[in-house]
């Protein structure tokens, strides 16, 4: 049985109720949902499972599909600070740019951004067996991208940026996981524990799916994306602190 | 140019006429203490960390300890353990990594606090025979109630927050899965079930061996994350937002490679053998204000069916922190006061950062109540609570509940010797190695740790019926029926007790 | 009759020494036609009782004694002397409102009892627009000066603050303080009166019963064991407890759950003195729920010891005790009236002719309200 979609006007309204109102959606079969005049309204498909798409025009407050475990949500305007925050699995499209700490803690899914980041995107991704996050962005960063990043991707394209990086702290305390960057990255820019490394064919061929998709999300041309010109970042060490300590 | 070896910690002797040559000490050493040559048992006392497994298995009684059996020059500032530690850190250029709570001599407040007793103008009351009221609920309250009346009916307009019900005021702190056992984990689950209250997770996630358990359990979120998706958030009975942790106010926490075991892995989701690290902050909160976002966010993502508890390290400026979390959405601020254990702590941290449990305790009771709000937010205090003195004192200082952790380990064989970082743990407690953790039986563990809470909460009842109080509240923050023996007036203002006699 | 030496010094010391202690007894008449009574038979039923006082203080409350004045605060001050205390009142008083008419409380010399203070009343009218965020703007204004004023002004104790109403207390014994009132000239439709035995604060005017607060009056029996819990609670909450005994707390704990809050005089008994949890849990879901809600906002407010409690207030009067009886209370009835004591033998006193007599169950109040 098709279930018709939903539309939501949400002017001035407040997450909870609207959230309630996604979450019996849900659960009565609907599979889309129409967000419209979205201002300012947090916590948007927060611990949401399930098969669903969400349109969210306007923009979201914060912690946009936070503890979300399924759903995709595609954003047409900006995201607040830490959208696909501690995400679990699902995707997050932003048509926009988002604020800071974006997949905060993510730890399955994807995440992709057209435009730029705020600080510390992707802090404390992590990876456990067959989930590994994905956060791609169009634009560039600020600083301390990947902060203690323990798995996962993150993929910067650079869109309009020469180079595609310019803030400090790449990468600082990462301890498993990989940062990829179109064009070269200043040595000065990899935080403590990160080192970069070739990139190589293999890698190209590994993520030029996630290259794919971002073009396809956005309409984008892939081809010339698929260059070998990246940067990779990887942990120096999955151990950063072992030899910090000594026992008592 | 060589330092050369300081003396021995701890001398173990074994009285050869007693010793029958059983070798349980041999096998139960798993710092390895003891090895076995030409049929003789030899010793390396270098290795003991007095954990008194040995002595504990001994049939003979046959092992004897001593703990510094060589002197140094005597010295009041340079202790032995103050040479030692520059020894340490001179040849390894590191931090110095200590277990268990704060293990310097500052004074104990507690055991400067005396309670009340009933003498003629009211009567005591015995437990045993008259109604004695230890439930207690943890989470928002309201201000006021408000009431609709139609026809004479009078209905409750007021719709009450979901609160956790405990029958005793007693809870188990967070220790994680990985910290501790499975075996330990799951003793103090089945012991919490048992006498109606709860426990924390810590923060590693819920192993499925817990999940029978789980409408007992506390599910904590820190700053790592780990082991935190929707179905973990689901399935605790309130969630708590760890901040800090008063053994190592400040900084974050990381579990070293070696104690992720495939277990721990798949509990905490993450890969096998690397380090857990929880950061110092949590990045989505830089400030009041997102900590409430965080709180929110939990209950929006639990659909405002859980308690969110918010736990703090006790710092210098605790009670106006805590004001600011009873202020967000947060049901219970939790207080961790400087002699909070640990299985690891940076030494400077443990033994430096923070406030007594004490202290806080009263100053964030009466911060929240010169506000009006006191009882709208619950308190729960941990951090060095030794027996049901303590926990009567802290409830009339102001806390509705305690957390307890070192007493419940030891309530299953833990001794205190500081060695949890070490991931040896003899008692089958502080380790993953499974030949150590096997030495818990959980359902013999339970037991005891359910001992321990039921022995507390009938040592509390006959406080309070001592004191004429036959419930919990009116003994919550209740200074009347405390006095300060040998506390400084700056403390006793504090504390708002007032001077024995007085 | 200048005495500095007062209890009142205690409470400006730094850390006043709060005893809690009131053994006695108590007894509390209402005629629910509002037809009024004098003080006669109350002192005399309260003398009866000579056996649970010590002679160190007694006291009487009546409703609808200042006709005359009834839509004024009737502020019954006990003064230390006429200058300073006196100047200090009258200048804040009429920074508040205005003083309808002032006079000293007439009284009687009685050899057996040594005047320790000058009682003084003033009908006053507060300025009802200088208080701001509140729904009882005349009766917040009026509980901030009595606060004020007994916390900050040196010799000067507002023991009686409520309209159409007046407190008459001294040390000595009730039929001492009665005459030396002459309470007899008095006439009310509520009378509470209580006999003490104090344990401490002994010759000081202030530690006697009734206590008062705006129409709240208080008399009680026993000990508040939470009195800690109780105060902390109620001063949270912009009350200042500067009475040096546990039984005012009773007086501001109606105020805030009665009149701030507006909840019955039975549902603030069920705040005071609840059911056990145990009784709760076998009530019906809808009562569960309410006593649950009760329990959880108004724990601080829970009173634990031994205690009998008469409250009055202009439209009723309401007795309980402690959880597990521990205090002895007694209530009668005879046509319009309704009789509350310690002991059947006073009521019996007051009214010969009492139809009927009973025990209320322990933390179950017994209200006598005035039908209009």
């Amino acid at each position: 049985m098709q279930v018709e979609p939903l539309v939501i006007d949400v002017k001035g309204m407040h997450y909870t109720p609207l959230n309630k109102q996604i979450r019996a959606a849900v659960a009565s079969g609907v599979r889309e949902i129409v967000l419209n005049n979205v201002l300012g309204q947090r916590f948007i498909a927060n611990g949401l499972r399930g098969d669903v798409r969400i349109t969210v025009n306007g923009v979201p407050g914060g912690d946009l599909g936070m503890f979300m475990s399924g759903p995709e949500c595609e954003v047409f305007g900006d995201a607040e600070h830490a959208p696909g925050n501690t995400m679990d699995s699902g995707t997050l499209v932003i048509h926009g740019s988002a604020g800071d700490a974006v997949a905060h803690s993510m730890r399955g899914g994807s995440v992709f951004v057209k435009g730029n980041i705020g600080y510390r995107g992707g802090i404390h991704m992590k990876e456990y067996e067959d989930k590994r996050p994905i956060l791609a962005i169009g634009g560039t960063s600020h600083a301390f991208l990947g902060e203690y990043m323990a798995g996962g991707l993150i993929l910067v394209l650079g869109i309009g940026h020469d180079p595609a990086v310019r803030d400090r702290g790449i990468g600082s305390g990462i301890h498993g996981g990989e940062i990829v960057i179109r064009g070269d990255v200043s040595e000065r820019l990899l935080g403590v524990g990160a080192m970069k490394v070739e990139f190589t064919e293999e890698d190209l061929e590994r993520i030029s799916p996630v290259i794919k998709e971002f073009c396809e999300r956005f309409d984008l041309d892939p081809s010339k994306f698929l260059d070998t010109h990246y940067c990779r970042i990887v942990p120096s060490s999955s151990r950063p602190f072992a030899g910090k300590y000594t026992w008592e | 140019m060589t330092l050369g070896s300081v003396p021995l910690k701890y001398r173990i002797s074994i009285d050869r006429d007693q010793c029958m040559k059983c070798m349980r000490c041999v096998d139960n050493c798993s710092y390895g203490v003891y090895r076995i040559e030409d049929d003789k048992i030899l010793i390396d006392s270098r290795k003991c960390t007095a954990c008194h497994r040995c002595l504990s298995m001994c049939p003979r009684d046959a092992i004897m300890l001593q703990e510094r059996p060589v002197d140094y020059r005597s010295h009041p500032l340079w202790t032995a353990e103050a040479r030692e530690d520059v020894i340490n850190q001179s040849r390894t250029g590191k931090i110095i990594l200590a277990g268990m709570g704060n293990a310097v001599d500052y004074p104990i407040i507690f055991d400067r606090l005396v309670l009340d007793a009933c003498q003629v103008t009211n009567p005591s009351i015995d437990p045993l025979r008259e109604p004695m009221e230890l439930r207690t609920y943890i989470g928002k309250k309201p201000s006021r109630l408000e009431f609709t009346k139609s026809n004479g009916d009078i209905d409750l307009k007021t719709n009450l927050t979901p609160n956790l019900k405990l029958d005793t005021p007693l809870m188990i702190g967070h220790m994680s899965y990985g910290a501790i056992s499975l075996n330990a984990q799951l003793s103090l689950a089945k012991a919490v079930a048992e006498t109606g209250t709860f426990m924390g997770t810590g923060e590693g996630g819920m192993h499925e061996a817990i999940y029978p358990y789980q409408d007992h359990t506390i599910v904590q979120i820190a700053s790592g994350r780990f082991g935190v998706d929707i179905n973990y958030l689901e399935r605790g009975a309130a969630i708590e937002i760890k901040v800090g942790q008063g053994a190592k106010p400040g900084i974050g926490g990381h579990l070293p490679g070696e104690k992720v075991c495939s277990d721990v892995s798949c509990t905490r989701m993450i890969p096998l053998g690397s380090d857990a690290i929880s950061p110092a902050p949590h990045h989505d909160i830089y400030s009041i204000e997102d900590l409430a976002q965080l709180v929110r966010s939990l209950k929006e993502a639990t659909n405002w069916e859980k308690p969110v508890f918010v736990k703090i390290a006790a710092v210098h400026n605790v009670a106006a922190i805590a004001a600011g979390i009873a202020r967000s959405s947060a049901d219970a601020v939790v207080i961790d006061g400087f002699r909070g254990g640990t299985g690891a702590a940076p030494k400077v941290f443990r033994d430096n950062v923070g406030i007594p449990i004490e202290a806080a305790i009263s100053a964030v009771d009466e911060k929240l109540n010169d506000q009006g709000i006191r009882n709208e937010v619950s308190i729960i205090a941990s951090g060095g609570i030794r027996n049901s003195g303590d926990l009567a004192k802290s409830i009339a200082l102001g806390a509705d509940a305690v957390y307890i952790g070192t007493a419940s380990l030891i309530a299953l064989g833990c001794r205190v010797c500081g060695n949890c970082y070490r991931g040896l743990c003899p008692w089958g407690i502080a380790t993953q190695k499974p030949e150590l953790v096997g030495r818990i039986d959980p359902e013999i563990g339970s037991q005891n740790v359910a001992n321990l809470i039921r022995a507390w909460t009938l040592e509390l009842s006959e406080l309070m019926g001592a004191a004429g109080l036959n419930s919990i509240e009116s003994l919550r923050g209740n200074r009347e029926r405390l006095r300060g023996y040998m506390l400084d007036e700056g403390l006793l203002d504090v504390l708002k007790v007032k001077s024995v006699g007085a | 009759m200048v005495k500095f030496i007062s209890g009142k010094y205690y409470l400006i010391a730094p850390k006043p020494n709060i005893i809690v202690i009131n053994m006695c007894g108590i007894i509390g008449v209402i005629d629910r036609t509002m037809s009024r009574m004098d003080g006669s038979s109350i002192k005399e039923a309260l003398s009866l009782m000579d056996e649970r006082g010590s002679g160190e203080g007694a006291g009487y409350v009546a409703y609808g004694i200042y006709p005359d004045y009834a839509d004024c605060y009737a502020i019954h001050v006990f003064f230390d002397n006429l200058l300073e205390p006196k100047t200090r009142v009258d200048e804040i008083l009429k920074q508040w409102g205005r003083v309808v008419y002032q006079e000293e409380i007439p009284t009687y010399e009685q050899p057996d009892l040594k005047r320790e203070h000058i009682p003084w009343r003033y009908f006053f009218k507060p300025y009802t627009d200088l208080m701001v965020g509140t729904k009882n703007p005349d009766d917040d204004n009026v509980k901030r000066l009595v606060m004020n004023i007994n916390a900050n002004v040196e010799g000067a104790l507002i023991f009686s603050s409520g309209k159409d109403l007046g407190v008459f207390k001294a040390s000595g014994w009730p039929e001492d303080v009665a005459n030396f009132y002459r309470i007899e000239d008095y006439k009310g439709y509520i009378w509470l009166a209580h006999n003490r035995y104090p344990t401490n604060t002994s010759g000081w005017w202030g530690g006697a019963h009734p206590f008062n607060l705006l129409d709240w009056s208080v008399v009680h029996n026993g000990e508040i064991t939470s009195y800690g819990t109780n105060r902390r609670y109620v001063e949270g909450h912009g009350y200042q407890c500067t009475m040096l005994t546990d039984t005012e707390v009773v007086a501001y704990l109606f105020d805030l759950l009665g009149r701030r809050h507006g909840l019955t005089s039975e549902m603030v008994v069920e705040a005071l003195a609840p059911p056990f949890w145990d009784e709760i849990d076998e009530m019906p879901e809808k009562q569960q729920e309410l006593m649950r809600a009760i329990r959880l906002t108004y724990g601080p407010a829970l009173m634990n010891g031994p205690f009998a409690i008469v409250v009055a207030t202009n439209d009723g009067i309401v007795g309980f005790s402690d959880r597990i009886k521990l205090r002895p209370l007694v209530a009668g009835e005879n046509g319009s009236r309704l009789y509350i004591s310690s002991e059947e033998a006073a009521i019996r006193t007051m009214d010969p002719d009492v139809e009927t007599i009973y025990m209320p169950r322990a933390g179950e109040p017994v209200v006598g309200r005035v039908v209009e």
